[in-house]
């Protein structure tokens, strides 16, 4: 068994798990995202035993980073209400969030498993088979993920 | 296709620079310590050589002709997988091969990492490390060196296997009648560094 110089794949990936976090956790936060999943890799990695689908093992951490981003970001308050103290401070708002009209900020809020499928479906393009791969589940489970997620977005966005 | 999915297939979707990248999880893998091979290339008047660098020290140096993704495989597999492009932990090294190539410098002073090279072949090698800049030995001198008069030919399959030439000046060590003998960057290069050196085979 002999893993790659990690170089490689960062040369390999790159670019697509940007796309994929873009998708998961918007533009503004998804190359910190890559930089997270890439040390988070990166540290793990003398610790693999085999170098089978090393790129389904990316995307499991990319997965758990976007999730973890995900979640920090609805933790964090609207609106702060200063009672009587002053006026109230609005967050900052991310410009490249405007644009999406919802859409996107809908799909962040998605359950994670849904979140990911519908990401790796449409901005990724990809089938269902390729999806299980990535994913770890079955082609059937993708597809429901997929059609879950679709739904829900539906709703969302008719509203 | 419906429209939610057209929508969904065009995300904004931001430049991604991959030298950025790179540069970014280089500088976080070193203040991590997670780097535990930095690499880089440089232009050489001999064409493009890649260096290897470890915490340790200068770890492998590699010539166009040995191709850089093979002996990034060979590092991976030997010294650590974590194997990233960094070149500003590689500054030091090119420094001082620049100043060669351009004769501003005769002796390298670098750390070495031995970790590719082990037992009488490290010694030989370290005997190696110890001909002048100019001058040159025979195989059999480095094999005395190294505490086998007689296994000269040894000796030249520790050299052909020399994991870091021009700093391990491999080249400066010739047949005893003068003649070239072999070079892992090819008997040109080896012509060409003793040139560059002013060395004279008597």
């Amino acid at each position: 068994m002999s893993l790659p110089p990690f170089q490689r794949l960062v040369d390999k990936h790159a670019a697509e798990l940007h796309r994929f976090l873009v998708g998961c956790v918007g533009p503004d936060l998804a190359e910190d995202c890559l930089q997270d999943t890439l040390i988070a890799a990166l540290r793990a990695y003398p610790r693999l035993r085999h170098a089978d689908n090393l790129r389904a093992w990316l995307y499991t951490i990319a997965h758990r980073k976007a999730t973890d981003s995900v979640r920090l970001r609805a933790r964090r308050p609207r609106t702060v209400q200063l009672d009587g103290i002053g006026p109230s401070v609005e967050p900052r708002t991310a410009a490249a969030e405007i644009p999406d009209d919802g859409l996107w900020a809908a799909v962040r809020e998605l359950p994670a498993k849904q979140r990911e499928a519908v990401v790796h479906r449409y901005v990724l393009d990809l089938d269902y088979r390729q999806i299980a791969e990535r994913m770890g589940t079955s082609s059937e489970a993708a597809r429901q993920n997929v059609s879950a997620g679709l739904r829900r977005l539906r709703i969302e966005v008719d509203r | 296709m419906t429209e939610l999915e057209r929508r969904l297939a065009r995300p904004a979707m931001p430049d991604l620079d991959p030298a950025r990248v790179t540069v970014e999880l280089a500088r976080r893998a070193d203040a991590e310590g997670l780097l535990d091979v930095a690499w880089s290339t440089l232009d050489t008047p001999l064409g493009p050589i890649a260096v290897f660098v470890t915490r340790r020290g200068l770890v492998r140096v590699a010539y166009d002709r040995e191709n850089f993704g093979a002996v990034a495989d060979e590092v991976a597999e030997r010294v650590s997988p974590r194997v990233l492009l960094a070149p500003r932990r590689t500054d030091a090294v090119r420094a001082q091969l620049d100043a060669y190539f351009a004769k501003d410098r005769r002796a390298f002073d670098l750390p070495i990492d031995w970790t590719l090279i082990r037992g009488f072949n490290q010694g030989v090698l370290r005997a190696t490390a110890a001909i002048p800049y100019g001058e040159v030995a025979s195989y059999g001198d480095v094999a005395s060196a190294a505490g086998s008069p007689r296994a000269a030919r040894a000796a030249g399959n520790a050299l052909a296997g020399n994991p870091i030439p021009i700093v391990v000046p491999c080249h400066r060590v010739i047949h005893a009648d003068g003649g070239l003998g072999g070079y892992t960057g090819g008997l040109e290069t080896k012509r060409f560094l003793l040139r560059l050196e002013g060395a004279r085979r008597s």
